[in-house]
């Protein structure tokens, strides 16, 4: 919403500034996003006219223009083509400051010749970007000397609000100046809403067609007949006013509904009465009707929508847009003003399906003053006659005022109760009445007769609101919210803990936190399972499913990282992946990926690409952190389809999968553009064993033995496809109660090594919980473990 | 032999030993099983009883003083070794250190736990909902019914899945849903934050079709827009971590409150840069207001007894303008140089007794 200063000092008689009016708008809800006053820095520009325009001596493409100016004739050098006698244009002398370029206006002499000042063009006034030449005025009222802000038809300040959809009053400069005056910014001045007399015959019959029940699309119509208008330009006033507001003046005819719309709130619409067909019906469309809107586009109408028709079908899309076939032109002579109700919802429901925006539309879906329908008809035709003459019909009324709702019944208390502050009654009564309420009753308890131009208004916290608001919401005062114990509690569950932990572990093991869209292309979540659930409208094919994973999400990362030479990388997500598509359907899960070499290339370091074991290693830092004993968990081949089938597998505790990881396989990465090697895991939090409510603290006491460990190595000769954790188990199941601890310490297969066999060197720790061993003690152990991986793997000690 | 001879000549082979294995000789030489000084002991036995004092304490004395001198060379030997072994042993320091990769933690994360982290010390607690709603939970029992323009304002994602009515799901457009599921699924006083995805369909420099929100609500029998002010005022100079932070309250429109508001801090605005906390200008925060009646009721509580605030703040945005970060877009890129820039190390964990952030 837009107005200027002028125009709502014609509702507001006030003396207060730009500053204060605006910091009270705002202070008031009524959002001031900008004002701008293009008019400001052109204080001291004046209306100036060439009488003469030569060539320049020295210069062919300068002119040597006379010019007529407040002080008298001076001469101007000027490089704009259009510089020629008899123009009108904007003078700028000595000491002025430019607008565009912010630079004082200096005496120049131009190529040997003075300038006594500069003639400029819209961009060197910061009224645009036209610099084609200089600004030419239309001489019409015009007088050398004039300030260039009258001449130009700037209004002053521009005021720009954002308003709320609740405030329909407010689409009016006269609802804004409601607001001020009731703040205590000025006096209120109403338009004048006197009968204008009418002449003569009415205009068409009206009549309201619709079903029983639904009479609210138009529960009052108001046609009124103007005869032997002149529809010509508006006068100045009227097209600099709407201009300012970013408004293209049209036609007088057209100009005042758009003037009406915007100083009311009250958007009206004009027919050329001579291009009516019959009677006037508004009804609901018929299927298939279709109507040429004023903005050139053909819409195909259906019967949720409201049109007011002639004889030959729709006219006018109701609350929206007219139609091109009855539309104003400078020939109408008969105008048939439009005054009417629609249906809020209907209008907006029809706006968007027909995809209008139209002033006229924001206006009506949020709901007008019922009651401002006829002393709106009274001025809307006043300002026709005035401008364009002719003389008024009666009006034709169809349908009638809704009426009132109900008083609303205000307890006093509920201010104290929600907005923490007490007014005394007089100044309730004086807000509330200023407010446009009626009021009865009180002090404990008020009896609101609520204007009928404040449908927003509908409970008693509304009440609250208005007087809080009026008041100042800054004048209330802040209280700290007490927390009742004097140490903060833990606000997260421990599933959310949990979370939190996983999620700074994982970065810990150096993975960067991705965050990715929780939707993906349908052909990405195919390679992963399917999607759960398609969106009805996305915004693109390419984001239009539930994501089935986080892994295509972190897969497009890498592919991105990748094509801006990130060679190396590793990243995370931790969110929710989707089951279904329903309310709970989704699952937290974690995943991560790594692509490239392991690490970037170093000294000190072998060069390797990642590998399964990275991955795996990912995973298990989660497990760990999560609560999983991860000494319990144990690897399983089998992964889900998009690992690669030989280089991923599943960590399991028991008969649960708790996370799946590996390399991806090659026709994934294919699909996802993805050229580098990459391993990925991914495991959902909400599978794993809930966390242990955090009751019993205590930990098990620390076993530390006294007696000395042992150390032997054991190198194992075994066929190529045993998995190593099958001889880690035997190792480890062959004297539990002195095997402490085993480890893997050596791969090898190749040179020296019979076909098909590979070599496990393992080194064990022995260590006893009841003395120290004996070299016979030991020498028995290392017999079982020999035993046991020769029995369960194969295994051979090699010599 | 006299003592005086042997001492001399003991003391300068140990002089002389210049290796540990030298000087060993020289110890088994004199202090050995059959050493020099070890064997006069020996002989002591046999001389008479009366001598015996004499000589024994010589002897001893000798013994310590040959023992003393062995310690200190061996000393010095052992000195010399070293600095021998330190003059040779090198390591050229200045090669680059071998690399332990740190991850980051994402803004978005990180101020979320920092959210989280004040509004705890307030007595918040930490609620979730699903990020798919039906229509009820995410318009309807927010005071949004069909057709109302507040369902324009935020554009809303469907799904093809439907609700037990037959309406279209949709993925929640804010988080207030949780409001509607915290309040039906227990018994008042609630004291909630809620943050979480959320969706809207939109996509240009400065939306994106998802980003994040934190929801939050205070409901009891006593709390007024007095404490609405206290605990955002509150919250917001905690987070931005200046306490002088100007704050203003605009009255503003939300379906689910009312009396509603906007929460504004004061910010300088210049060519390229915003500062917060200082300066002539005001930046929109965040939304809130007293939950609307017709909310509480169709959660099934009494407006006339219970009553309370609720507000609702992008996270995003927030950490946008803390952390200086310039372009939404970017949070959902995954670009590593953007994460390894403005991302935080896994150990910056934000809490209210040891400050928020470095």
């Amino acid at each position: 919403m837009k107005f200027t200063l002028p125009w709502l000092k014609e509702h507001l008689e006030t003396t207060a500034t730009v500053e204060e009016i605006a910091a009270k708008l705002t202070a008031l809800g009524l959002e001031v996003e900008e004002v701008s006053d293009p008019g400001r820095a052109l204080a001291g520009f004046t209306v100036a006219r060439v009488i003469e325009a030569e060539p320049h001596p020295h210069a062919d493409r300068l002119k040597l223009c006379t010019v007529e100016t407040k002080d008298g004739i001076r001469r101007i050098v000027c490089g704009a083509p259009n510089a020629r006698a008899g123009l009108w244009g904007i003078l700028a002398t000595e000491g002025l400051v430019i607008p565009a370029t912010g630079e004082v206006l200096k005496r120049a002499v131009i190529r040997g010749v003075e300038s006594q000042g500069m003639l400029c063009s819209a961009r060197e006034l910061g009224l645009g970007d036209d610099h084609s030449g200089i600004v030419e005025l239309d001489p019409e009222g015009l007088e050398v000397g004039m300030p260039a802000v009258r001449a130009l038809g700037l209004e002053g300040p521009v005021f720009t609000l954002k308003l709320t959809p609740d405030r329909a009053d407010c689409y009016g400069v006269a609802g804004i100046a409601r607001d001020l005056a009731a703040a205590g910014l000025g006096r209120l001045r109403a338009r004048d809403f006197r009968p204008v007399p009418s002449v003569g015959a009415p205009g068409p019959a009206i009549r309201l067609d619709f079903p029983e029940g639904q009479e609210k699309a138009c529960p009052l119509f108001v046609g009124r007949i103007v005869r032997g208008v002149r529809n010509g330009p508006s006068p100045a006033w009227l097209r600099h006013r709407l201009e300012a507001i970013g408004v293209r003046p049209i036609s007088a005819l057209v100009d005042i509904t758009n003037y009406v719309t915007f100083d009311l709130g009250r958007p009206l619409h004009v027919f050329d009465a001579a291009k009516l067909r019959g009677d006037l019906v508004i009804r609901f469309a018929r299927p298939g009707e279709r109507l040429l809107a004023l903005d050139g586009r053909e819409y195909e109408l259906d019967p949720s929508m409201t049109v007011i028709a002639d004889d030959t079908g729709a006219v006018s899309l109701g609350g929206i847009m007219g139609g091109e076939s009855t539309g104003v032109t400078e020939t109408t002579r008969d105008v048939l003003l439009e005054v009417a109700l629609f249906d809020p919802l209907r209008t907006a429901a029809t706006g968007r399906r027909l995809g209008i925006e139209s002033d006229a539309r924001t206006r009506f879906e949020r709901g007008l003053d019922p009651e401002l329908v006829l002393p709106a008809t009274e001025y809307a035709t006043r300002l026709i006659v005035e401008l364009c003459g002719g003389e008024p019909g009666p009006a034709v009324v169809a349908g009638a005022v809704p009426p009132r709702r109900p008083p609303l019944l205000f307890r006093t208390a509920q201010l104290q109760r929600l907005a923490g502050i007490t007014l005394p009654p007089d100044e309730i009564r004086a807000i509330l009445e200023a407010l446009g309420f009626g009021v009865e009753g009180g002090p404990e308890t008020w009896r609101l007769d609520i204007p009928s131009w404040r449908q927003d208004v509908t409970s008693e916290a509304c009440i609250v609101e208005e007087l809080a608001r009026l008041h100042g919401f800054d004048r209330i005062p802040p209280v700290p919210v007490e927390r009742g114990v004097a140490v903060a509690q833990p606000s997260l569950t421990a599933e959310q803990r949990r979370r939190t932990a996983v999620r700074r572990a994982v970065a810990a093991q150096g993975l960067a936190e991705a965050v990715t869209w929780s939707f993906v292309p349908p052909a990405h979540a195919d390679l992963f399972g399917g999607a759960p659930v398609r969106m009805e409208n996305p915004l693109s094919s390419e984001l239009s499913v539930l994501r089935p994973s986080l892994l295509p999400g972190l897969l497009a990362v890498a592919a991105r990282n990748l094509a801006r030479k990130r060679e190396e990388g590793a990243v995370f997500e931790l969110g929710p992946r989707f089951v279904g598509g329903r309310p709970g359907e989704q699952v937290w899960a974690v995943a991560g990926l790594r692509w490239g070499r392991a690490a970037p290339r170093h000294w000190a370091e072998r060069e390797r690409p990642v590998d399964a074991l990275d991955a795996k290693a990912d995973a298990l830092a989660a497990l760990a952190v999560a609560g999983v004993r991860v000494e319990a968990v144990s690897t399983a081949g089998d992964p889900p389809a998009w690992y690669h089938p030989g280089r991923a597998g599943r960590l399991v505790l028991g008969p649960g999968t708790l996370a799946t990881f590996g390399e991806l396989h090659p026709n994934v990465l294919r699909a996802l553009d993805v050229e580098a090697p990459v391993v990925a895991f991914e495991l959902d939090l909400d599978g794993l064993p809930k966390p242990k409510p955090r009751t019993g603290k205590n930990r098990p006491p620390l076993e530390a033995l006294p007696y000395p460990p042992v150390d032997r190595d054991f190198a194992f000769l075994v066929p190529q496809d045993l998995p190593a954790q099958k001889l880690l188990e035997a190792v480890r199941g062959a004297e539990k109660r002195l095997v402490r601890e085993v480890r893997l310490f050596d791969v090898y297969t190749g040179k020296g090594l019979p076909e098909g066999t590979k070599s496990l060197a393992v080194a064990v720790r022995l260590q006893s919980p009841e003395r120290t061993l004996s070299e016979a003690e030991i020498e028995a152990v290392a017999r079982k473990i020999v035993a046991a991986a020769e029995k369960t793997c194969g295994a051979k000690l090699r010599g | 032999m006299d003592l005086g001879a042997l001492r001399a000549e003991i003391e300068a082979a140990i002089a002389a030993a210049d290796s540990p294995e030298a000087l060993e000789a020289v110890r088994v030489g004199a202090l050995g099983r059959k050493g020099r000084i070890t064997e006069l002991v020996k002989s002591l036995g046999a001389l008479p009883p009366e001598e015996r004092p004499r000589l024994g304490q010589a002897y001893n004395e000798l013994k310590r003083e040959i023992e003393a001198a062995i310690a200190a060379r061996r000393g010095e030997l052992e000195r010399a070794a070293l600095e021998a072994r330190l003059a040779r042993e090198r390591t050229d320091v200045t090669l680059p250190a071998r690399e332990r990769p740190q991850g980051r933690i994402h803004p978005v994360s990180q101020v979320t736990e920092e959210i989280v982290a004040i509004f705890a010390d307030m007595g918040f607690t930490v609620a979730e909902g699903p990020d798919v709603e039906d229509d009820w939970h995410n318009f309807e029992a927010l005071n949004i019914p069909p057709e109302h323009p507040a369902r324009q304002m935020q554009d809303t994602f469907y799904l093809e899945s439907r609700d037990a009515q037959g309406q279209p799901l949709v993925l929640r457009t804010h988080t207030s849903p949780v409001q509607i599921r915290t309040m039906r699924a227990g018994k008042p006083p609630f004291r909630i934050i809620a943050p979480g995805r959320v969706y809207r369909r939109d996509y240009d420099m400065t939306h994106t079709p998802m980003f994040h929100q934190v929801e939050g609500l205070l409901i009891d029998r006593r709390t007024h827009m007095g404490h609405l002010k206290g605990c955002l005022t509150d919250f917001v100079r905690a987070f931005f971590e200046r306490d002088d932070i100007p704050v203003r309250f605009r009255p503003s429109y939300f379906p689910f409150t009312e009396p509603s508001a906007e929460m504004d801090i004061g910010c300088r605005r210049s060519k390229d840069e915003l500062v917060v906390g200082e300066g002539s200008d005001w930046l929109e925060i965040l939304g809130c207001g007293m939950v609307h009646p017709k909310v509480l009721e169709a959660v099934g509580l009494d407006p006339e007894v219970w009553q309370g605030f609720a507000f609702g703040m992008g996270i995003d945005r927030v950490a946008m303008l803390k952390y200086g970060i310039p372009d939404l877009r970017t949070f959902f890129e995954g670009d590593l140089r953007w994460l390894e820039h403005y991302g935080f190390l896994p150990l910056e964990v934000p809490t209210t007794y040891g400050g928020l952030s470095r």
